[in-house]
């Protein structure tokens, strides 16, 4: 069987966070009642004139400088024709051949090598309405359109062919999201759809030169449908061509449900866009000096803060990219470190505890009940000895559910380590004399068979002896 | 030139439906328009920049200020059919 290599590039539609569309003033805002934010520009009546928002160009240049692209000194809108309910003028205001940015590109990290990912280009569009249909598509009869959307800014980024794996293709939209969340030009929610993910993927043998046919999928609502589709197309395109047939240039679409992408049989004949200049909006001549200010205000951005981290907080790579991987993560860490001066320390629990019960709970950062003062208020009850290490894992889930302090938390439960030698001493003396066969393996040269001794004691005053202490007074009776 | 092939295509892009008749006379007129507009390409446009407005505009802008929607009543009026406040259409996959 010949060996197949794929050829993945992405296409993602980021929306905007501006407070009111690109070409008219009505609102962004999400969840308002249909056709609430609507007026005759975004509705696409006659005789309207659409006028640039200036915080579009703004944001758009933003994401082009921190995706390390050229600027372009003239730019201009275009429009793309089709007919489709979801869009009133039969048109979309997009950019064709004179996008705002061109020629970036992102790193990405997998299995520890570094790689790559071109950026083609970024270009700046409005967003299409909803449709929303009762039942299914398939058996309702009819659409209902809602235009709040319409007219909402997008930036799509196209790359470059560059990626050839599902984790490629999922490393790179996690670090392109990271990105554009790092600039504050979107909040990248792809349950909400401000982040949308389009992948086309062809496969070759390897050494072949010459690419293979690209089928383009859609509908990939989440890192995990990004990452199963793409494997999923991959396999499904390699057998075809083992079964000697050929791969067809196709729309394809994820079902989540079914686990399979199938194709999307349109009526509209092979794309036929007829693009041309849009003759309502004057071209974009984009100053230098306005380039270098929007420059100027970008924060440091992922890969720049994951190589601070490592320098400055002597942090282990992984951990620093893990940790820089949001903005809200990395603020949320630094505050931390200000209040307790133990990085690694901080990191283990960031990245442990913390990741685990948010991960399990759902939660993102910014929902987060335990501030970093908390933890860090925490993490000095431990060094004080006032919890041990395994008080202080059941302290801190306790914090987490319920955002009390965790001089509190331990008060309210009676979790204070018990350091009073005469107590454990009397604790010890009995696991001693209920533990014979133990002892008598200790005494024997054993050394693990403490182990087990420690771990009666523990029990038996419900982890909250203060393990140092045990230890030391086991060692001192069993006479070594 | 324009073939029928072309007029059928360009005729579903945009949603006509053409009788064989009117086919035929768009294929001759769409023909003579694109032949008479094909007579700019004799012109030397040798270091001319390539036109992307037809005035002398640039940037215009407007600032990031939300101002009135319409009433919702009015954004309906046009619906070929209405249910609650959405437009109702025929369905389109
Ligand atoms: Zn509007």
């Amino acid at each position: 069987m010949a060996h197949y290599e794929a050829v993945i590039g992405l296409e993602v539609h980021v929306e905007l966070k501006t407070n009111t569309k690109i070409f008219c003033h009505s609102s962004t805002e999400f969840g308002a009642d249909p056709n609430h934010h609507v007026c005759p520009v975004c509705l696409g009546l006659p005789g309207v004139l659409p006028v640039v928002n200036k915080k579009v160009v703004e944001y758009a240049v933003k994401a082009g400088l921190a995706l390390n692209c050229q600027i372009a000194a003239f730019s201009k809108f275009d429009r793309k024709n089709y007919y489709y309910p979801d869009l009133p003028k039969n048109y979309q205001i997009s950019q064709y051949d004179l996008p705002i940015a061109e020629h970036g590109h992102l790193e990405i990290n997998v299995n520890g090598a570094n790689k790559y990912i071109g950026i083609t280009r970024v270009h700046m569009e409005e967003d299409a309405g909803k449709l929303v249909h009762q039942g299914t598509i398939s058996t309702t009869p009819y659409s209902l359109v809602d235009y709040n959307r319409t007219g909402v800014p997008l930036i799509e980024i196209v790359s470059e062919p560059d990626m050839s794996s599902a984790d490629e293709a999922v490393a790179y939209l996690e670090k392109l999201k990271a990105i554009i969340q790092y600039t504050g030009v979107s909040d990248c929610k792809m349950q909400e759809g401000s982040l949308r993910c389009d992948a086309n993927i062809s496969v070759r043998p390897v050494g072949q030169a010459e690419l293979g046919t690209k089928a383009e999928i859609k509908n990939m609502n989440s890192f995990k449908a990004l990452h199963k589709a793409v494997s999923y197309e991959i396999e499904r395109q390699i057998e075809v061509l083992e079964d000697g047939e050929r791969v067809v240039q196709e729309t394809r679409t994820w079902d989540e449900a079914r686990g399979e992408t199938f194709s999307m049989r349109s009526k509209e004949e092979a794309h036929d866009y007829r693009y041309f200049p849009d003759p309502d909006l004057a071209p974009l001549v984009i100053d230098r000096e306005w380039v270098n200010e929007i420059k100027a205000s970008l924060p440091e951005l992922p890969d720049e803060r994951r190589d601070r981290f490592v320098k400055v907080y002597g942090l282990p790579e992984y951990d620093a990219m893990v940790l820089t991987g949001t903005r809200e993560l990395a603020d949320y860490y630094e505050q931390c470190v200000e209040l307790y001066n133990n990085p690694k320390l901080v990191s283990n629990w960031v990245m442990g505890d913390l990741a685990r019960m948010m991960n399990v709970s759902g939660q993102e950062i910014q929902d987060l009940r335990i501030s970093p003062h908390q933890l860090a208020k925490m993490l000095e009850l431990l060094d004080k000895g006032t919890i041990s290490g395994k008080i202080a894992k059941t302290v801190f889930e306790e914090m987490f559910k319920t955002g009390k302090d965790p001089g509190k938390v331990v008060e309210e439960k009676g979790l204070v380590q018990i350091s009073d030698a005469g107590l454990i001493d009397k604790v010890v003396e009995e696991v001693i004399a209920a533990n014979p066969k133990s002892v008598e393996d200790y005494r024997a040269g054993k050394e693990k068979a403490i182990g087990f001794l420690v771990g009666q004691v523990m029990k038996s005053t419900k982890g909250k002896a203060n393990p140092g202490l045990v230890n030391e007074l086991l060692k001192e009776k069993l006479g070594k | 030139m324009i073939s029928l092939k072309d007029v059928e295509h360009v005729a579903l892009l945009a949603r006509l439906s053409l009788t064989e008749d009117e086919k035929q006379v768009y294929t001759r007129q769409l023909s003579d328009i694109l032949e008479h507009v094909r007579k700019l390409q004799d012109l030397n446009t040798d270091g001319i920049q390539p036109t992307a407005h037809v005035l002398p505009l640039q940037n215009v802008f407007r600032e990031d200020r939300v101002g009135e929607h319409l009433p919702v009543d009015q954004v309906l009026a046009n619906a070929p059919e209405r249910q609650d406040n959405f437009f109702k259409v025929p369905k389109i996959i």
